[in-house]
């Protein structure tokens, strides 16, 4: 176990590396001049090169590269192109909205989905079984942007129950809470369908197993043969992609910040892409890059753990 | 079968969309705008006085178009890749591989987006941009797949019998595998139609006045509290497509599952 988990970690060094240099590469290779951006068409030649010496642009790629690691490693992703506020400061702001936000989908489609996926697995070809599949197929067909506007439109707009944006006031946890739910709902039960078939598909594979076979044959109660034995090691596969749906996850919930109004990742890295502030948007990939490695990294030790192949191997 | 139905009718209608369209989806109309839906305009018009249903089927030609067109791009290049590197069991196999696992890193949207950002937008820019988000996950199938069909018989044979690389991997191997890769296609062009929905509402998608049905979600959510209709519609469409899309993967990998059909 230490052994991979050892592995695993040095593993994630080489891959960082790799995903943040090509963020560095896109965001250089797209059109347009930044000092441009940021001083407008009727700049001098000597306001530009002034400002493209400033911001380092003169320089030759593979400096502004090492530069560009260095001030990473610095825990300096520069200044907004458009305003001079230090990209960390707006980062610091923004990324506990969207960590609060995909952290509660997660949460609320492992409580719902696993359960749900038990069910319909041990009620097979039954109406419960199918009328489960049709609602999980509809949640991983429905956009979470779509499902945000109609809990929006039937919560907030019609029922007036929910705020319509917004992400509450700071420092208040109830109003931080009760704007939480609508944005959650409409990620988590997304989530919920991902995760329910997974189990599903995966309890399924296990009941078949001839390990499930004997211990019904020796006599043991149903509930100790599918919580002990058959949920147990139907839960190992489930882990191991939840790692990948936190990804669907982190992707998804660009668009329902955008729905909701909510401050986020999202869209700080949407306003950046409109208004072409190449600084906050490169700084924005880097932290959603390396959120997704290290979620994927997180996964990877916590399956490690509960599959004993791994925990005593 | 209902997913089979429901793709066949959404293409018929991407097709035909100037016939069933009742009126030209850009056509303006100042007198009617924003009337809710009635039997002149069923899905209600923007606006602009456009009518919603004539644009929802216009919309249609794109998001089939942007996910079918995307997911033949991933599927050749990335099973191909996917297959050279199983078969390589080199360093250019293991590079390929690990760029993969690199690129699957992102969200799908991120990567789109940075895609997008660095080629600009315009629809062949986006099928580019889509392809190159799914094509990691067609090397990875093909990868598996091709790994465990590398040591069999027939594939020894071919070697001994002198056939090149490109042969066995292009006349052997890939008719093997295609099973499995048309099953994941259909599942993940509803995935490539849900991220190109996705795109268009956040505005890196085909840019207006054409209709597209993230575009159109889009611009209906500020009407929200007024004219639901324009996000409703629209966005129940991507539904139905994605779901169509899925319906199809989920039978066809129902089908090829030996152990699903067990009772």
């Amino acid at each position: 176990m230490i052994k991979y988990s050892i592995r695993r970690i040095l593993l994630t060094i080489p891959l960082l590396l790799v995903v943040l240099s090509m963020v560095f590469v896109f965001v250089r290779l797209a059109p347009g001049d930044p000092a441009m951006a940021m001083l407008g068409q009727y700049a001098t030649q000597e306001g530009l090169d002034a400002l493209r010496k400033q911001m380092g642009l003169d320089a030759p790629m593979w400096l502004q590269y090492l530069r560009f690691l260095g001030d990473l490693l610095r825990g300096d992703l520069g200044v907004s192109m458009l305003n001079g506020v230090p990209v960390v400061d707006q980062l610091r702001v923004v990324l506990p909205y969207t960590l609060e936000l995909t952290v509660s989908a997660m949460v609320l489609g492992v409580l719902l989905g696993v359960p749900m996926g038990v069910y319909t697995a041990l009620r097979r070809n039954r109406s419960a079984d199918y009328s489960g599949r049709v609602v999980s197929l509809v949640g991983i067909s429905i956009p979470s942007f779509f499902l945000g506007i109609l809990l929006l439109y039937v919560f907030s707009v019609r029922m007036d129950l929910f705020p319509v944006l917004g992400a509450g006031r700071d420092g208040d946890l109830g109003d931080r809470l009760y704007h939480l739910v609508l944005p959650t709902l409409s990620l988590g039960l997304i989530m919920t369908s991902y995760i329910m078939r997974m189990t599903r598909s995966s309890m399924l594979n296990v009941l078949n197993e001839d390990f499930v076979r004997t211990a019904k044959s020796k006599g043991l109660q149903e509930r100790i043969v599918v919580y002990k034995h058959a949920f147990m090691n139907a839960l190992i596969p489930v882990v191991s992609v939840l790692g990948i749906y936190f990804i669907i996850n982190l992707g998804s919930s660009i668009m329902t910040e955008i729905v909701f109004s909510r401050p986020g990742l999202g869209k700080l890295m949407v306003l950046a892409m409109k208004q072409r502030d190449y600084v906050v948007l490169q700084s924005v990939m880097v932290i959603y890059a390396t959120l997704a490695i290290f979620i994927n990294l997180f996964v990877d030790l916590i399956y490690g753990l509960i599959d004993p192949r791994i925990k005593y191997g | 079968m209902v997913g089979f139905f429901l793709t066949l009718l959404l293409i018929l209608i991407a097709f035909f969309a100037g016939y069933v369209a009742p009126y030209d989806p850009n056509e303006q109309n100042v007198y009617s705008r924003l009337t809710s839906p009635d039997l002149k305009h069923w899905f209600g018009t923007d606006s602009y006085g456009r009518d919603t249903l004539s644009r929802v089927i216009h919309g249609s030609r794109i998001s089939l178009a942007v996910g079918v067109c995307s997911i033949i791009f991933g599927m050749v290049i990335g099973s191909l890749a996917g297959m050279f590197a199983a078969f390589d069991r080199g360093k250019i196999g293991n590079l390929i591989m690990r760029a993969v696992d690199v690129m699957m890193c992102f969200p799908a949207e991120i990567f789109a987006i940075l895609f997008l950002v660095m080629i600009g937008q315009g629809m062949d820019k986006l099928i580019f941009a889509i392809g190159v988000v799914m094509a990691p996950r067609f090397a990875r199938l093909s990868y598996g797949t091709t790994l465990s069909i590398r040591e069999r018989e027939y594939i020894e044979a071919a070697r001994a019998l002198g056939a090149k690389r490109p042969r066995i991997v292009l006349k052997h191997i890939f008719p093997n595998i295609l099973g499995e890769i048309l099953v994941m296609c259909s599942l993940w062009t509803a995935t490539a139609i849900r991220v190109e929905a996705n795109l268009s509402f956040l505005g890196m998608g085909v840019p207006p006045p054409t209709a597209t049905w993230g575009n159109m979600v889009r611009t209906g959510v500020s009407q929200l509290t007024n004219a639901p209709w324009l996000s409703i519609f629209p966005g129940l469409a991507i539904m139905v497509a994605v779901l169509a899309f899925n319906l199809i993967g989920d039978g066809l990998r129902d089908v090829m599952d030996p152990k699903l059909q067990q009772g």
